[in-house]
């Protein structure tokens, strides 16, 4: 290669290398603000200012649904498996709100230590499947669960 | 020389590349074609709905492909650009250019098709998290190097210009393939890849993948017939692009 052309390769690789350490570095600091939501673990460790709304991102916990009877105001608690917060919301949940699935809360955290929001998104995951396989799954894991535990 | 690199070389001479373009663009034009109706049929009507999201699911069809190709064919330009300031090849420049508006278009297929999947899944249409924000730089991105291009009077200096933007921009590619690793996004991870098992059954996995060979089919059909017509424009006047024209006619 001719020196000209190689110095302008070499200028390229450096500008590309040079951005990219930049933008690691910028990214690397601002880790916590591009972060779309917090852990309910992260709530609960003093990560988020009370009374500052935020976003709260975890799973549904099975069987912790409990909708008010004559209103729109749902309880619920989301969990990472680590910790539980309590969330209390009041509007028309997305479709695919289910327990044991993730959501993304809008709102902030009140003195109780309840979670209001003003906002639920539901987040599915990356796994795809038919409706026959999806049971067939669970079937296989409620028989592994039923073989493993002793029978009365 | 090695066959492979000659060939390589004759395609950077404008007279043979014009030839190579007329001969097999429409090739890959009529087999993008039918990939994408063999495509759309079996992941529209054949795949089984989703048991979590039902039909809606399918939008994926034409969602993650359009979102591989805004990526890939960012890759494609930015080293057609790099070639461009390096060798100073004029068709890596046309290349170049050329590339710039079907990533764009790519890139708002993403975008407008995401947000259609968004509102019935999400419950919104658009949020402000790592892998849409950066999609969203992306096709910034596109846009910045088509009117950076335009803006200079004589072209050739107008792609190196862009070409060095393209090349900052680079950075904004890993930024959107990992950004829902490296944060907590709304968007949801990885579904098929390369190394390991995708999360995505088999008989819902062949209509993307059709779909994916599709869609790289007709960005090549479309880099080509717009570099075509670019390269028969600059050299216009020149004896090999007369003769082409009376070919033509």
């Amino acid at each position: 290669m001719n020196p000209i052309r190689r110095r302008r390769l070499l200028l390229i690789l450096g500008l590309v290398a040079g951005i990219g350490a930049a933008t690691g570095l910028a990214l690397t600091a601002l880790q916590e603000n591009v972060n779309h939501f917090y852990s309910p673990s992260e709530v609960l460790a003093g990560g988020t200012p009370e009374g500052r709304t935020f976003r709260l991102g975890g799973v549904v916990l099975e069987g912790s649904t409990r909708r008010d009877g004559t209103s729109l105001k749902a309880h619920f608690v989301v969990t990472d498996r680590f910790k539980d917060l309590p969330v209390e919301y009041e509007g028309i949940l997305p479709d695919l709100f289910k327990e044991g699935q993730s959501v993304i809360a809008t709102g902030a955290l009140q003195a109780g230590g309840v979670f209001v929001a003003s906002e639920v998104l539901a987040k599915h995951d990356e796994n795809y499947m038919p409706k026959e396989v999806a049971e067939a799954i669970a079937k296989g894991k409620a028989q592994k669960a039923s073989q493993g535990s002793p029978t009365p | 020389m090695n066959p492979v690199w000659r060939w390589f070389h004759q395609l950077g001479s404008p007279p043979y590349f014009y030839r190579f373009a007329t001969r097999w663009m429409p090739w890959f034009g009529i087999s993008a074609l039918l990939l994408t109706v063999i495509g759309m049929y079996l992941g529209f009507v054949e795949a089984p709905a989703d048991y979590l999201q039902g039909d809606s699911f399918r939008i994926m069809y034409i969602h993650v492909p359009a979102a591989w190709m805004s990526m890939f064919i960012y890759g494609v330009m930015a080293l057609n650009g790099a070639i461009a300031l390096i060798w100073r090849i004029k068709l890596s420049e046309l290349l170049f250019l050329s590339c710039a508006p079907i990533g764009a278009m790519f890139t708002a297929i993403t975008l407008i098709t995401g947000m259609f999947w968004g509102k019935p899944t999400w419950g919104a249409y658009w949020v402000w998290d790592a892998r849409l924000t950066s999609e969203l730089v992306l096709l910034f991105l596109y846009f910045g190097v088509i009117g950076l291009a335009s803006a200079y009077d004589d072209l050739r200096q107008g792609a190196r210009a862009a070409a060095v933007l393209a090349l900052v921009g680079v950075v904004n590619v890993p930024i959107i393939h990992f950004s829902v690793k490296w944060w907590n996004t709304l968007h949801q991870g990885e579904t098929v890849r390369i190394m390991g098992k995708s999360s995505i059954d088999s008989s819902m996995l062949w209509p993307l993948l059709i779909m994916a060979l599709a869609t790289k089919l007709y960005f090549v059909f479309a880099l080509l017939l717009r570099t075509r017509s670019a390269l028969a424009e600059q050299e216009r006047g020149k004896q090999w692009v007369r003769e082409a024209m009376v070919e033509a006619a």
